[in-house]
């Protein structure tokens, strides 16, 4: 288990008070012109060889973001944008950031804009976030104050400023693109990429993106070493992470664990257990809704790092474990999780639009066993049609939970949707308008 | 993308008031010149704080001016996005997630008791004209659940007995105390504490 010392958010259930003078004596703020005095370069360097992965669910390597960033500003400003639009099921580790650390996540905004040549910040929080939000202002403001921030912020020389946008209750606006659509002040609808934010985003210029775990944890990468960071967790999944442990444990809660720890570990020490015991386990979703379930089986002894994850076929996502124990109707579960993605598909994309509701109705009659034989293929189909063939990856956020229920889970909803009506043997209509996949049946007429 | 329906009832005129027309212009600021179209979104805030915590067409329309933007685009966001009230809700505005997360420990408990403490029907207005409620999706609380969030603040750890109570005091005028109803302190285990143990207790 993770020493206490080495834990980054030593405020995380809020002992130690979230105020500027409170937040030094943890060591925030401390060295900031020092560190910015070595310069971009050492300090891209120090985070790649940290091997910092980015917190906000794709874990793609920060290091390597920021390096994309053009090293000279042309005749565009380049911006820093931090998404804090934390909305997926199971997770809610950025909010006790923004209420609690955001004193860690301010100083480092302002060695990230440093980085990525930016004065700019936008901080994009969710919209029902509002407490938090005003809790972060006023964060900013003693920041200001301070002269931590703003011009010649914290004596370095470089300029900074850093402003709010709430958001307003959409999910797709946490994806990167639609959350700066949503900044320019249109709805938030993905873009294509290429080109990617780094060199085309907001308002056409070069925007970094990181989530706010992600910047939060910077400060502390880069005061302590990024030996001591990589010498946390395993190669390429290093360092510590916020768990957040929900659904039907005893003590559910936020908890700052190491990468690939043991995931009963956690949940057993941490969570108090699964309600009704272990053995009342049914299956987890390890890393907010997106992700695929894992059943009991996998769960004795799989670890929570992304590669181990992603060997089940599944990930680590934003790390919102959610648990869920035999008392619950696992197919009513996922198919609530399906609404969810009908209810905040942006529209922009056909597959995406119709299939979420198709996955959602599909589900809702499986729960009730209302649904043909049949059918449970074709909801597997359906989930084919939609992953990749979108412009964002909500496509796959939406589809991947529902393989992950029929890859574990099938046997179940074919006995309770055991039946095959009569009128389907008349009733060969298409269900999709795509005629490729009736090649079955053009093979039999043909013959 | 939300189904929303706007409301048949529209006032004829809508202005902001002087302490908004100068809080806009402070939130057009924070964008660069030429893009404040930007400082829609918090226009549209503004606009509904100010309305009874609904955003009426005349709004819509006086903030395009606002911001010189067409009206169309304004009507736009406001439709898009689900926080948007598009029609009048309850003073005190209940919403309850359901999603997942909740959903495991008992959220459709508390659809119950609102069902039956508020009206029957969502986005319905109780007959005392002081509440109102719907079904939302996760509002990030998940550890917390079953959560629901009143106006701006958010209302954790309930059960049905705690969302009645909190229920008698908003139909009395008063706003109860947002957080914990379980008795913990924010996110962190109830009882025997696993990290963070030497903080605690210095």
């Amino acid at each position: 288990m993770l020493e206490d010392k080495d834990r980054i958010f030593q405020n995380l259930y809020n002992d130690l008070g979230e105020d500027v003078e409170s937040s030094k004596k943890r060591g925030d703020w401390k060295d900031t012109n020092e560190i910015i005095s070595k310069g971009r370069d050492w300090i891209i360097d120090e985070i790649k060889s940290s091997e910092l992965r980015g917190r906000g669910g794709a874990g793609f390597p920060t290091g390597l973001k920021w390096s994309f960033a053009p090293k000279e500003v042309g005749s565009r400003p380049h911006y820093l944008v931090i998404n804090a639009d934390e909305s997926e099921p199971g997770t809610c580790k950025d909010r006790d950031i923004l209420r609690f650390e955001p004193h860690k996540l301010i100083e480092g905004c302002l060695i990230a804009a440093y980085t990525v040549n930016a004065h700019v910040c936008y901080i994009y929080i969710r919209g029902e976030y509002y407490s938090e939000g005003q809790k972060l202002q006023k964060a900013i403001d003693e920041a200001y104050s301070q002269k931590l921030i703003g011009k010649n912020a914290s004596n370095t020389g470089w300029d900074f400023d850093i402003y709010i946008h709430y958001g307003a209750g959409a999910y797709i606006c946490g994806e990167e693109t639609a959350l700066l659509e949503s900044l320019e002040g249109k709805k938030g609808q993905p873009r294509l990429k290429p080109p990617f934010p780094a060199l085309i985003g907001l308002y056409g210029c070069p925007t970094i993106i990181n989530n706010v775990e992600t910047i939060a944890v910077v400060p502390t990468i880069l005061k302590r070493g990024a030996k001591w960071f990589s010498s946390l967790g395993k190669p390429k999944n290093t360092g510590t992470k916020i768990f957040c442990i929900s659904g039907n444990v005893n003590r559910p809660c936020n908890v700052e664990e190491e990468m690939g720890i043991p995931l009963k570990e956690l949940i057993e020490k941490h969570a108090g257990g699964v309600i009704g015991g272990w053995e009342n386990l049914k299956a987890i979703i390890p890393g907010g809704s997106s992700m695929p379930m894992l059943p009991k089986e996998i769960c004795e002894t799989i670890k929570m790092d992304f590669d181990s994850l992603v060997e089940q076929k599944s990930g680590l996502g934003t790390a919102g474990i959610v648990v869920i124990n035999k008392d619950q109707d696992i197919i009513q579960c996922m198919a609530r999780i399906a609404r969810f993605y009908k209810h905040e598909s942006c529209g922009q994309c056909t597959p995406c639009r119709e299939g979420s509701g198709w996955m959602w109705r599909m589900l809702e009659r499986m729960a009730k066993g209302e649904a043909s034989r049949e059918e449970v293929d074709m909801l597997m189909d359906v989930t084919k049609q939609i992953e990749g063939h979108t412009i964002c990856a909500f496509g796959e956020g939406s589809s991947w939970p529902v393989q992950g229920l029929l890859r574990h889970f099938k046997k179940e909803i074919v006995k309770r949707n055991n039946f095959n009506p009569l009128v389907n043997k008349d009733n060969k209509i298409p269900y999709l308008v795509d005629q490729h996949l009736l090649e079955n049946d053009n093979a039999e007429i043909k013959s | 993308m939300s189904l929303k329906k706007i409301s048949k009832d529209q006032p004829k005129k809508f202005e902001f008031n002087e302490r908004n027309i100068e809080l806009a212009k402070k939130m057009i600021n924070n964008y660069p010149e030429g893009k404040q179209q930007s400082a829609v979104m918090s226009l549209l805030y503004l606009a509904q704080r100010q309305n009874n915590n609904w955003i009426p067409l005349a709004a819509m329309k006086y903030i395009a001016k606002f911001l010189n933007m067409p009206y169309i685009k304004v009507y736009e966001v406001a439709t898009f996005y689900s926080m948007y009230n598009l029609s009048p809700v309850g003073k005190f505005f209940y919403q309850v997630c359901t999603t997942t997360p909740c959903m495991l420990r008992g959220a459709y408990k508390l659809v119950d008791v609102c069902k039956k403490k508020i009206s029957n029907k969502e986005n319905e207005i109780s007959s005392d004209g002081n509440s109102s409620w719907m079904e939302v999706e996760c509002l990030g609380a998940c550890i917390n659940a079953p959560m629901i969030q009143i106006n701006d603040e958010y209302y954790e750890d309930l059960d049905e007995k705690k969302l009645e109570n909190i229920i008698e005091q908003t139909m009395k005028g008063k706003k109860p105390k947002p957080g914990s109803y379980r008795g913990r302190v924010n996110s962190e285990p109830e009882n025997n504490r696993t990290t963070l143990v030497g903080i605690k207790n210095a």
